[in-house]
């Protein structure tokens, strides 16, 4: 029996996506920093703390209805860098993905400094520049470290990557 | 070459910099070759946050070619009291202006500011973010007294807030200069100007004291520590009392050292400094519009 038959058989899903290896306890921040939270009629399940023979415990995100986009899961490298993505049509792997390192991500987090202008009433959308160890806000150059950036997902709505 | 705006100091290379001083140095040896270049042309003031001498500095640079002026007048008096935008508001001036002059109390203002409007754009001060027109004025400053390179400058008292700080650091980088960072524990540089300075590969040494310092030091840059930084009134007066400089505590300063300070200053130069030949910090703020001309010139074309 291959991985993919017992991850599915734990919850199938017919068309939709599998978001695999997500570092244990931010599922949660997955969906958050995807904007998916129900209000869009998906059906999503979620295995928290699965035990994985590759990274010991790990998290599972699966979205009944919706094939995210690379650019769209890319941002998950940020909280979840192991992370794989598979595309299910009729219950079948068609696509297997790792997210990838983006350069850039606008519109996913808020910025920490209070002060900054993109925490002020302005038409502008946060944007954070992507470092080695973490992000770094395009407007004030504030630093969030990556064990941190977590904490700053807005929890308004998905964002998107530049490459 | 220098881009469109200027919003932050990280933004400008060796050679930006050097454009700016050599128009400022002949600009300053013969007014004559500048003036009257901008006549018709109009540079906005936005200024959100009070100031005097980098207001009337540029004012006096756009005058001396020849431009004119308009200033939004005080937050108190301006649509922004009705809960304007920012982008709003200067979308609308950059209208009435063939440049424009930003100081707002928040950081990224003048970044968010320069994405609304299609002329240019000077950051005059973002809160605690940016000050580079002041960066070359004080790169103007030093190099005029002490050179660029192979120098050892010390810049001492509040690196956290201290835009100023924050823009000179940033350009040190282009050039071979040692920088020491002098100040109370709780307001050392922020980890975002570490980190650049870091990345530049700036030779950077952190101080809590002056003293062991103060003999290496061909420039000392002085900034103020602010009252509102601090809890209590106790507090800030023996943090303060440390980082204060007076005729004596430059005795065992080089003879030619140079002091500058962005001013205003309140007490951490003692007036008995002024009358000392370290003392450059009035030549540093006059040298504000000669700059500001050379500035405004690249800025607005030149005279194409």
């Amino acid at each position: 029996m291959s991985d993919t038959d017992k991850e599915l058989r734990v919850s199938k899903i017919r068309n939709g996506t599998v978001i695999d290896h997500v570092t244990a306890g931010q599922a949660l921040n997955v969906l958050a920093i995807l904007g998916i939270d129900g209000t869009g009629g998906e059906s999503v399940s979620i295995g928290m703390n699965v035990p994985s023979g590759k990274v010991g415990q790990k998290d599972v995100v699966k979205v009944e209805g919706r094939e995210l986009s690379q650019s769209e899961v890319d941002v998950l490298s940020l909280i979840a860098p192991q992370a794989t993505i598979n595309i299910i049509r009729d219950f079948e792997v068609v696509e297997k993905n790792r997210v990838e390192r983006t350069d850039s991500v606008t519109g996913i987090l808020v910025c920490p400094n209070h002060n900054c202008i993109t925490n002020a009433d302005e038409p502008v959308r946060t944007a954070f520049e992507v470092l080695d160890d973490g992000v770094r806000c395009s407007y004030c150059g504030t630093i969030v470290r990556e064990a941190d950036v977590a904490e700053y997902i807005d929890a308004r709505g998905a964002g998107e990557t530049a490459l | 070459m220098l881009q469109d705006h200027l919003i932050s100091a990280a933004h400008l290379s060796r050679d930006d910099i050097e454009a700016v001083l050599d128009h400022a140095a002949a600009v300053d040896a013969d007014p004559d070759i500048v003036r009257d270049r901008h006549e018709g042309r109009v540079l906005a003031l936005c200024f959100f946050e009070p100031s005097t001498r980098t207001k009337m500095s540029f004012e006096s640079a756009m005058k001396r070619l020849g431009g004119e002026t308009v200033d939004m007048g005080s937050v108190d008096s301006s649509s922004v009291k009705k809960g304007e935008s920012l982008a709003d508001t200067v979308r609308v001036i950059q209208g009435y202006a063939d440049a424009l002059v930003l100081r707002h109390p928040s950081e990224g203002s003048a970044k968010l500011a320069s994405e609304f409007v299609d002329v240019p754009l000077v950051n005059a001060g973002d809160g605690a973010g940016q000050h580079p027109s002041q960066t070359l004025l004080d790169l103007y400053t030093i190099r005029e007294n002490a050179g660029l390179d192979d120098i050892t400058v010390g810049i001492m008292g509040d690196l956290k807030y201290g835009r100023t700080v924050h823009s000179l650091a940033h350009a040190l980088t282009n050039f071979d200069v040692r920088q020491h960072f002098i100040s109370p524990e709780s307001l050392r540089l922020p980890r975002n100007v570490r980190y650049d300075l870091h990345e530049a590969g700036a030779k950077v040494r952190e101080h809590t004291d002056i003293d062991a310092v103060l003999p290496e030091l061909d420039v000392l840059y002085v900034t103020r520590i602010q009252r509102e930084r601090f809890p209590e009134e106790r507090e800030y007066r023996e943090v303060a009392g440390e980082y204060r400089i007076d005729a004596e505590t430059l005795d065992s300063a080089p003879d030619d050292l140079t002091v500058m300070h962005p001013l205003p200053r309140v007490d951490e130069i003692a007036p008995d400094v002024d009358e000392t030949a370290h003392a450059k910090y009035f030549e540093q703020a006059h040298n504000g519009v000669p700059v500001r001309m050379a500035l405004l010139d690249i800025l607005l074309g030149g005279d194409q």
